[in-house]
C-alpha cells in the first residue's frame, strides 16, 4: 500500500500526483494541451525537488493548476450538493464550497506517499489528490459500486491509495496524522502527513493532546486549520477562550496564518510550514480563515433562516414566543437574555453570510489566470465532472426516497 | 392528554422540570438553537451551548451534580459520547461507591442514538449495551411520545445517573436538524414508526419508574424483546408473522438498566420462544444479557437474537440489512419452530 522508497512518484502530467496514479479523468482530457499539462500542482516531481525542499525551499506556485485544482473541488462539491438536495444523497453532506483554497494550496505540496488524515469535509481533499470522482460520488450517494463499496458514506471516506483517512469524530484527523507521521518518520523519511480540521475542533481535548504529541516527538506533521467562524450553528467566539494561532503557538508548532481565499498565500505559507517538516525541523500549524456559504451542512438551519427567513420564522416563532411567554420559567432577565442570544446568533450569521460573501477562493484563484486559460480549464473540468455525477446517477437511478423499507443490492 | 412529538415531549418533560426547580439546567452542542424554545423560556445560563469538547463537557456535568445542580448533559449523538468515554467508566459509574454511598451524582446524559436514517457507522450506534455495563449508570431508550416524557421526569428527578438515549428516527428535531426539513426530496414516512414519532402524552405528566417493560402485544406463540425502534420492528413483524398463524407477544424493554428480568421471564415462560431484538452490537450487550437472565432463572424456552453484528453501512439499502428489521426478526421467529 505504501511505498517503501519514499520516493516521489509524481507524474509532471498530471494535475496532483497520488502516488502511481493519475487523477481520473484525465484520459479524457486533450494531450498536450499547454496549460493544463504544465499545470501540475505537484509541487516536487523529481528528486531534487524534494531536495530543494529540504533545503527549506518552498515550491513554485501554479496558478493555473491551483485553480484547475479548485474548480474541481467546487463542481464536485456543487453536483453533490444538488444531489443531495434531489434526495439522491442519503443522510448528511457536509461540502467543502469554500474550502478550495487552503485545501488546493496545501496540497500543491504534497507527493507520492505524503498522507492525509482529514475530518467530516473532505471531498476537496480527495478530488484534490486524485481520488476518482465516479467512485467517490457513488459512494456519497450511497451505492456499493462506491468508492467504499457503499460502507462509509461521505464522512468516513477512506482511499489508501493515497493514502487519506477522512473521521467523522471531531478532532480525530489530529491524532491520525500524528500517526501517519510517527510511520513516516520510521518507515519512509521525508514524507509529511497533514491534518485538515476546523476551528471547532480546536476544542477538543484529542487535537489538542495531538499538537503536543507531534511538538514533543518533532513529527513531520502540518495541522491545517480551516476556520469559517461557525461552529456546528454555534458561533465558534462564543465557546472558545483566547486565541486559537496563540494557542497553536503555546504548543510550539511553527504557526503561520494567511487568508484561506488567497490560494497563492496558503501555498507559500503551506510551502514554508512542509518543507520544514519534511526535513526533520519540526511539525507546523497553518491557519486559513475562509467563508462556507452552505453553512455546517446542506440544509444548515441557520443558512435555511438566511435564505427563506419567513419560511423558518412561522415554522420556528410560534413556539418560540409561547415559550418566551410561558407562565412558569425563567426570570424576565433570563427571558430577555435568551431573545438577545437569538437576535444576536441571527444578526451575525447574517452579517458573516453577506460581508464574507468576497471570500470565494475560485473567483479570487481565476483573476491569477488570463481569461482565456481559465475558461478552458472551466470547460474540460465541467466536462469531467458533469459527465462523472452524470455516471453516478445513471447507476444509482432513480431514488424516489431513501427511506428503504428492503435490503440487499440495489 | 395531549398529543406530542417525540422530541417535543421530551423537550416538555426537561421544561416542567426546570420550572419546578432553577438546579436543573441543560448544556450542549448547538442546544440553544436545537432547544431554542427552552432557551427562549429559562434564559441563556440554563440553556447552554457549549464547544465541542465532549469529555470536558460531560465530565463537568458529573462535577457540578455532585456540587448540588441538576445537569442533563447533552451529548449530540451517543457515538460521540465514547470521546468522553472516561466520565462514564471511571466516575459517574464510581463516585456514589468510592463515596461509601453519601454522595449522589444526579446528573443526566441525553444523547440521540440509533439508525434507519442513512448517517454512516459513527453516527448511527446505540452503544447502550456498552452503558449498562457499568455500575450505577441507568439506561433508557423510550419508544413514544408518553415514555419519552415520563422517563425524562424521572430522569431528571432521579438522583442517580440516567443516560437518557432519544432514538434519531423518532425525533422530528434530529431528523430536522440533520437537514432533512430542507428537502422535499426525501421522505422517512415508510421508515419512521408512526405511533412513536408522534402520540398522546397523559397530563398532567407522571414519572414513569426505571426499569419497567412494556407489554406492546400480547401472543403465546412467541416472545419479542427490544425497545426503542426495535420495539416497533417487532409490531411490524407480529402483524406479518400472525398472517402465517403465529402469534407473538412484544415486550418493550424501555430501560436497558435496569433490566425488568421479570417481565422478560413472564413472557419467555408464557411463550417458550423468544427473540431478542437488538440494535445494538450482538457481542457484550443485551442479547446476552436476557439469555443468561433466563438460564439463571431456570426458564426453558428456545431463544434466537437479532441484533447488529457489525459496522453499521452507509448505504441505505445496506444499512436497512444490517439492522434489526421485521424480515430478520421474522426469519428468526421462524427459525425456531
Amino acid at each position: 500500500m505504501f511505498d517503501e522508497s519514499g520516493a516521489p512518484a509524481c507524474r509532471t502530467d498530471s494535475l496532483i500526483s497520488v502516488g502511481d496514479r493519475v487523477l481520473a479523468g484525465d484520459p479524457v482530457l486533450p494531450t498536450g494541451d499547454p496549460v493544463l499539462f504544465s499545470a501540475s500542482l505537484c509541487g516536487a516531481p523529481t528528486r531534487s525537488r524534494i531536495s530543494e525542499a529540504g533545503m527549506g525551499l518552498p515550491t513554485g506556485f501554479d496558478p493555473a493548476a491551483a485553480f484547475r485544482a479548485m474548480v474541481r473541488m467546487r463542481l464536485v462539491d456543487e453536483a453533490l450538493a444538488r444531489a443531495w438536495a434531489d434526495g439522491l444523497v442519503p443522510g448528511e453532506y457536509h461540502s467543502g464550497i469554500g474550502e478550495e483554497g487552503i485545501v488546493a494550496g496545501v496540497l500543491g505540496h504534497l507527493t507520492g506517499r505524503d498522507s492525509m488524515a482529514l475530518d467530516h469535509r473532505n471531498t476537496s481533499a480527495f478530488v484534490g489528490r486524485g481520488t476518482d470522482i465516479t467512485a467517490l460520488m457513488l459512494e456519497v450517494m450511497g451505492s456499493e459500486d462506491g468508492l467504499n463499496s457503499g460502507w462509509a458514506g461521505h464522512m468516513h471516506l477512506m482511499d489508501p491509495g493515497i493514502p487519506a483517512a477522512a473521521d467523522g469524530i471531531v478532532g480525530a484527523s489530529g491524532p491520525l496524522a500524528v500517526g501517519q507521521a510517527i510511520a513516516h518518520a520510521r518507515l519512509r523519511p521525508g514524507r509529511v502527513a497533514v491534518a485538515f480540521h476546523g476551528e471547532g475542533a480546536m476544542n477538543q481535548g484529542m487535537l489538542m493532546e495531538s499538537y503536543n504529541l507531534a511538538v514533543a516527538w518533532n513529527l513531520p506533521v502540518l495541522f491545517v486549520c480551516k476556520d469559517n467562524r461557525w461552529s456546528i450553528t454555534t458561533r465558534a467566539t462564543d465557546v472558545t477562550g483566547g486565541d486559537v494561532v496563540k494557542r497553536a503557538s503555546s504548543f510550539g508548532l511553527t504557526v503561520e496564518k494567511v487568508r484561506g481565499d488567497r490560494v497563492e498565500e496558503v501555498h507559500r505559507a503551506a510551502g514554508r510550514l512542509i518543507a520544514r517538516a519534511r526535513t526533520g525541523q519540526g511539525p507546523g500549524f497553518l491557519y486559513a480563515g475562509c467563508h462556507r456559504p452552505g453553512g455546517h451542512f446542506e440544509g444548515d438551519p441557520i443558512v435555511r433562516l438566511l435564505r427563506s427567513p419567513l419560511r423558518q420564522a412561522e415554522e420556528w416563532g410560534p413556539s418560540i414566543v409561547r415559550s418566551a411567554g410561558a407562565k412558569t420559567g425563567g426570570s424576565r432577565h433570563d427571558r430577555i437574555a435568551a431573545a438577545k442570544v437569538l437576535a444576536g446568533r441571527v444578526a451575525r450569521a447574517a452579517r458573516d453570510y453577506t460581508a464574507r460573501t468576497r471570500m470565494d477562493p475560485v473567483k479570487r484563484g481565476r483573476r491569477l489566470l488570463d481569461q482565456a486559460a481559465a475558461e478552458r480549464i472551466e470547460s474540460l473540468e465541467h466536462h469531467l465532472v458533469d459527465q462523472a455525477m452524470s455516471d453516478a446517477r445513471g447507476a444509482v437511478g432513480p431514488r424516489p426516497t431513501f427511506g428503504v423499507v428492503r435490503g440487499g443490492p440495489r | 392528554m395531549t398529543v406530542m412529538k417525540y422530541g417535543q415531549a421530551i423537550d416538555y418533560a426537561l421544561g416542567e422540570t426546570m420550572a419546578r426547580d432553577d438546579d436543573v439546567l441543560t448544556w450542549g452542542e448547538d442546544v440553544m438553537l436545537i432547544h431554542r424554545d427552552l432557551l427562549a423560556r429559562f434564559g441563556p445560563e440554563r440553556v447552554r451551548d457549549t464547544p465541542i469538547s465532549e469529555s470536558a463537557f460531560l465530565y463537568a456535568g458529573i462535577g457540578a451534580a455532585m456540587a448540588g445542580l441538576r445537569p442533563v448533559v447533552e451529548i449530540m449523538l451517543v457515538d460521540f459520547l465514547a470521546v468522553a468515554w472516561s466520565g462514564i467508566a471511571n466516575a459517574a459509574s464510581k463516585f456514589r461507591d468510592f463515596s461509601g454511598g453519601s454522595w449522589e451524582v444526579p446528573l443526566v446524559v441525553r444523547a440521540g442514538c440509533g439508525g434507519w436514517y442513512t448517517d454512516g457507522g459513527q453516527h448511527v450506534q446505540t452503544l447502550w449495551g456498552q452503558l449498562s455495563a457499568y455500575p450505577n449508570i441507568n439506561v433508557v431508550c423510550p419508544s413514544t411520545p408518553a415514555d419519552a416524557a415520563g422517563l425524562m421526569l424521572t430522569a431528571v428527578q432521579s438522583d442517580e445517573v440516567v443516560v437518557f438515549l432519544e432514538h434519531q428516527l423518532l425525533s422530528e428535531q434530529w431528523i430536522d436538524y440533520l437537514g432533512g426539513g430542507s428537502r422535499a426530496t426525501v421522505s422517512f414516512d415508510r421508515l419512521v414508526p408512526a405511533d412513536g414519532a408522534e402520540g398522546d402524552v397523559p397530563l398532567p405528566l407522571e414519572p414513569l419508574p426505571l426499569g419497567q417493560a412494556a407489554l406492546r402485544r400480547e401472543g403465546s406463540d412467541v416472545a419479542l424483546i427490544s425497545l426503542g425502534v426495535g420495539a416497533h420492528r417487532c409490531l411490524e413483524a407480529a402483524e406479518a408473522l400472525a398472517s402465517s398463524g403465529i402469534e407473538a407477544s412484544v415486550l418493550d424493554l424501555r430501560c436497558v438498566s435496569p433490566l425488568d428480568g421479570n417481565a422478560v421471564i413472564e413472557q419467555a415462560r408464557k411463550a417458550g420462544r423468544v427473540v431478542v431484538v437488538d440494535e445494538d452490537y450482538v457481542r457484550g450487550g443485551l442479547t446476552g444479557e436476557i439469555a443468561a437472565l433466563l438460564l439463571e432463572a431456570g426458564v426453558t424456552t428456545k431463544y434466537a437474537r437479532v441484533a447488529v453484528e457489525g459496522t453499521i453501512p452507509f448505504a441505505p439499502h445496506l444499512e436497512y440489512a444490517a439492522l434489526p428489521n421485521a424480515d430478520r426478526i421474522a426469519a428468526a421467529v421462524k427459525g425456531l419452530e
